[in-house]
């Protein structure tokens, strides 16, 4: 009887097809922008053939059987595809659930008689596809934890610039915030600045940092202590009023560091150890 | 027995460490150095660091000592021409080697010698900084 449904199914795999595909395009939440129809289709087509070819009446209840080892790659790579586009979660879901809905009703003209057996088979599809969908939204936010990380990295990379705003001076504006794996690329880029620019003062300018716990006013503490070690002054600018709040608050001592606040406060302090002077150029007054 | 050569010019004395540091080395080192002091009332001990790539706390705590030995026997020490490496390792050691002046180079770390030497010891570096202005 059960095996019978799912020969049905197989029997009507196009009309599945165009069902679902009608599905999907009636929902608004379709993103024509991301996702041609043709592509799509395709997508859908393929996932469809693998689970009708795998399915049977034995491993229709057991979603671990080896039997759907396709269906969940082609399912997977589907997800983790379209979490790298930029789909909503809502607009991956819908193309799972959307095919319970397709299979159901054709599920239904099938049916005439033995109600009991019927529903029953319902149970096992809905479950069948439950399945399905949670197996695509666990490779759909692996995608997006991906995206991530990669993100991540690319922020560690890009926003650690050591400037050199004059002979014997360098500065760090640091962005966004600070953790450790951060801090050791910061201090290390610019101790090996420091080294090749021969510069004696850096300043380290944190008006970028949203907020400073311990952890991180160690990591900074450290950083000046090591420019310190290697002969240069450190000096820190841009201490936002809730940072020098938190830092009190942590207890964290601050004194024995030079702090500016803003970076050109810093720049002119940095003058002065130097020796040099800024002035405006005094026009002589012509006779 | 290896011994790290003690150059002196003038007030001061001159320390280059060419060779990775073993143990021995570095307590001789040590006691040489503060032998040295003595024997030349020098002011000033400027060790040149630039070819150490690698430091221990043995090796830290040395620095550190030679630091507060010549302080006590009154010369300034300044130690440069450290590798990065070198000081992110002695941070996160702990070994902030206090009572130690640090410098980029050697020519920055003898000018610093004399401006912090010159203030009680009249002549040159005074004459150097007026000229400067």
């Amino acid at each position: 009887m059960k095996s019978d449904i799912i020969k049905g199914l197989q029997k009507k795999k196009n009309q599945i097809l165009e069902d679902w595909i009608t599905i999907q395009v009636a929902d608004a939440g379709l993103r024509e922008d991301l996702m041609s129809n043709d592509e799509l289709r395709e997508q859908s087509s393929e996932l469809l053939d693998a689970l009708l070819k795998a399915i049977n009446d034995k491993n229709i209840i057991n979603i671990e059987s080896p039997d759907f080892e396709q269906v969940h790659e082609i399912l997977a790579g589907l997800s983790i595809s379209r979490a790298r586009q930029g789909f909503s979660p809502r607009e991956t879901g819908i193309f799972v659930y959307s095919l319970k809905e397709a299979l159901l009703k054709n599920l239904d003209i099938d049916q005439t008689e033995d109600v009991k057996t019927t529903v029953e088979t319902i149970f096992k599809i809905n479950r069948l596809l439950d399945n399905l969908s949670v197996v695509t939204f666990e490779t759909y936010i692996k995608g997006r934890e991906e995206v991530i990380l990669r993100q991540t990295d690319e922020i560690t990379e890009i926003s650690t610039p050591v400037i050199r705003v004059w002979e014997g001076i360098l500065a760090l504006p640091i962005i966004g915030t600070l953790d450790s794996a951060r801090t050791q690329v910061v201090m290390e880029n610019l101790l090996q600045e420091i080294v090749e620019s021969g510069s004696t003062i850096a300043i380290l300018d944190i008006s970028g940092v949203p907020a400073v716990d311990s952890l991180v006013a160690q990591h900074l503490i450290k950083t000046v202590a090591a420019t310190r070690l290697m002969g240069a002054e450190c000096i820190i600018s841009g201490i936002r009023p809730e940072i020098a709040q938190t830092v009190v608050h942590l207890g964290i001592d601050l004194s024995n560091i030079v702090t500016k606040a803003t970076l050109a406060n810093a720049l002119k302090y940095a003058f002065a150890l130097l020796k040099l002077d800024v002035r405006k150029i005094q026009n002589k007054v012509s006779q | 027995m290896d011994r790290i050569p003690i150059l002196r010019m003038g007030h001061f004395l001159l320390v280059t460490i060419q060779i990775d540091l073993y143990d021995r080395l570095a307590t001789n080192l040590e006691s040489d150095l503060v032998q040295m002091v003595n024997k030349t009332g020098a002011r000033g001990v400027l060790i040149d660091i630039s070819a150490l790539s690698i430091v221990d706390s043995f090796m830290g705590r040395i620095l550190g000592n030679i630091g507060s030995m010549s302080k006590i026997m009154d010369a300034e020490t300044v130690v440069v021409g450290m590798q990065p490496a070198v000081a992110i390792t002695l941070i996160e050691l702990g070994l902030e080697l206090k009572g130690v002046h640090t410098a980029l180079n050697v020519e920055r770390g003898m000018q610093l010698l004399k401006e912090r030497i010159g203030s009680d010891d009249e002549d040159e570096s005074e004459a150097d900084e007026d000229s400067f202005e």
